[in-house]
């Protein structure tokens, strides 16, 4: 029985058909972000991890069935005493890496970040994060970074930890941030929620700005701009620089302020840069416009009595489609098309 | 290394720190008006072995690395554990007057942060083991010989998250975790028995392939024997003990109230609950 209030999408529907002809395929879940142009590097986490824990002795990592998809099988491979193999059940995972860290140990727990956020939260909350235990929970899959589907699309998981004290919480851009971040947290004493990218990951900020170097807690300014100030997060970075560049070609100059660390936020930077006048004021982020980076930066300014022209570009409140990741991003208003379309309807 | 169990010592036989532990309990309650004095005075005999008898541990030094680690899943029956710590010295005596006053370091439901010797926050039921799992873990890894004590209710036997750690102690083959489960057949809403806990618990565990004894937690002797049992055994995993127990164990007039998840105590009846207690006083 269908109640009227389910929504169904039974109709038959026309697949849609690819520059060579042929349909699109829904993106395997090992396949990479599109991020043309970059070059990438291959798992950066699990070969963060393993250069960390040589140093650590400290680090154990531990996953629920599921290390190959979160890179941290590099770890367990080059560490197999180190690592432990908690089974399909994030409950316990979280759970035994609180109690790991209660001992003295600095665990790396993985998941998805679906799992961790919906499933686990509990666990996180009262048995990680109200103590302030040391446990690192990186997390693949974030946002839009899946067409499975809501099952596998975390699009509320920064709302969702950004409401927990005690979180440091942590979208990075690229590999660089993601190699760059790894030694910073393990350095962390209390709990953190990063978002990770696996699998060949672009390496994009320094690229576009050779000396940056991830420091946790910090916004930092990628590129400057007179007209507009794009303030992103996560892989939307990689988006809004695209897009600068684009822009530019039109005379219209995108500064972009990149801020991974969701939590603490780095408020003095985000007001220096709003306060900096004439300009528009955009934030992108791979997550719902209900709670992330968008939200935190409008309370920020508000509370603040910065009022420029403000927008957020974000994933609609919504349960999203399954389908190409490409295809996804073009509907959901995350491709570099899209964002610089967004950008222009608004100057 | 540690000079032995903290009984060794002690010429005060465990009937009588049970009996301590059920009227620090009961004076607290009176403090309080209310609290789980039903759990406290039925796990009084398991806790009384556990300090007394089974845990390795220094009063003057909660945290001291080499001791055996007691966890109170259950938040809500930090009465109980309250009671024990200070019969055990960890906690002065004279603090059961301020229980669950505000600014008190004994808050109504455990929490770590607040009292010495409480190992975990517990109170989201389901917890305790996972954690005690993680702390096993890690204490194999630092190849210490202490244990990890996981003590919870029958109710959470109904908590998916307590069937995977019930899983993963086998994978990681814990000998160095014992599960303690009070099975005083009382939850919120009634029995765990007209619930989630149907069929023999003991056989479930031990097809899972758990060291599995059920005892009446209210026998001192059977208990005791258990927690020995629990420990010295070469069975290559973890062991859990099942106490039956009785709620308000010690206090005819209170054992007697059909519900007692949360027993209404009337002001003028913790005096007389503590009467009767009196009179039932081991020698």
């Amino acid at each position: 029985m269908t109640l009227a209030s389910m929504k169904r999408k039974y109709e038959p529907r026309r697949v849609k058909l690819g520059p060579d002809g042929k349909p699109i395929a829904t993106s395997a879940m090992i396949a990479s972000l599109s991020a043309e142009g970059y070059d990438t590097v291959a798992a950066p986490f699990g070969h963060a991890l393993v250069e960390m824990a040589r140093k650590d002795e400290k680090i154990v990592g531990l996953s629920a069935d599921l290390a190959k998809y979160t890179d941290l099988h590099i770890f367990a491979r080059a560490m197999p005493d180190r690592f432990h193999q908690m089974g399909m059940a994030e409950q316990l995972l979280m759970s035994a890496a609180a109690g790991l860290a209660r001992e003295g140990f600095n665990p790396f727990a993985t998941t998805y970040a679906v799992f961790a956020a919906r499933r686990a939260y509990d666990f996180i909350a009262m048995a990680i994060a109200e103590e302030n235990l040391p446990v690192k929970i990186v997390c693949a899959l974030p946002g839009l970074t899946t067409g499975y589907g809501p099952s596998h699309q975390a699009t509320e998981d920064l709302a969702i930890f950004r409401g927990l004290p005690n979180m440091t919480i942590i979208d990075p851009c690229d590999a660089d941030d993601i190699m760059g971040m790894v030694p910073q947290i393990a350095a962390h004493d209390g709990p953190v929620y990063s978002r990770l990218l696996r699998g060949k990951v672009p390496s994009v900020l320094t690229r576009h700005k050779p000396d940056y170097k991830f420091q946790l807690g910090k916004a930092q300014v990628i590129r400057d701009g007179q007209d507009v100030l794009i303030i992103s997060t996560g892989f939307m970075t990689m988006r809004a620089l695209d897009a600068a560049e684009r822009l530019a070609a039109d005379r219209i100059e995108a500064a972009v302020l990149h801020v991974p660390t969701i939590k603490p936020l780095d408020i003095e930077t985000i007001l220096a840069e709003a306060r900096k006048e004439g300009r528009l004021v955009v934030t992108a982020e791979n997550h719902s416009v209900v709670g992330g980076l968008g939200e935190a930066v409008a309370s920020t300014l508000l509370t603040n009595r910065v009022t420029p022209s403000f927008h957020m570009i974000g994933l609609p409140d919504q349960f999203l489609e399954a389908g190409a990741l490409p295809t996804l991003h073009e509907m959901y208003g995350l491709s570099v098309d899209r964002v610089i379309e967004q950008i222009k309807s608004w100057l | 290394m540690p000079a032995g169990r903290a009984s060794a010592a002690s010429n005060v036989s465990l009937e009588l720190r049970a009996w301590n532990i059920r009227r620090k309990a009961l004076l607290m309650g009176e403090v309080q008006g209310q609290g789980y004095i039903g759990q406290a005075l039925g796990i009084a005999d398991v806790l009384a072995a556990s300090y007394f008898h089974a845990l390795e541990y220094r009063a003057e030094d909660p945290e001291w690395e080499g001791r055996d680690r007691f966890l109170l899943s259950i938040g809500h029956y930090a009465i109980a554990l309250y009671a024990v710590l200070m019969e055990a010295g960890i906690l002065p005596e004279e603090e059961y007057e301020t229980y669950g006053m505000d600014d008190s370091r004994m808050p109504m439901s455990g929490m770590a942060s607040y009292t010495p010797g409480m190992e975990i926050t517990g109170g989201s039921l389901g917890h305790g083991l996972g954690v005690a799992v993680g702390m096993a873990l890690g204490l194999k890894r630092k190849q210490s010989p202490a244990f990890v004590y996981n003590l919870m209710s029958d109710g959470e036997l109904g908590e998916g998250s307590t069937w995977e750690a019930v899983m993963s102690a086998v994978q990681w083959k814990l000998d160095n975790l014992i599960c303690l489960v009070d099975f005083n057949n009382q939850q919120a809403d009634g029995k765990p028995t007209d619930a989630l806990a149907q069929g023999e618990e003991a056989k479930k565990w031990e097809a899972f392939g758990w060291h599995a004894q059920r005892v009446d937690g209210n026998d001192l002797e059977a208990v005791v024997a258990a927690f020995d049992a629990a420990r010295e055994t070469d069975h290559p995993g973890p062991r859990v003990i099942i106490f039956d127990t009785t709620m308000c164990k010690g206090v005819d007039f209170l054992e007697s109230r059909e519900i007692t998840h949360f027993v209404r105590v009337e002001p003028d009846e913790w005096a007389k609950a503590l009467a009767v207690l009196e009179k039932g006083k081991p020698l």
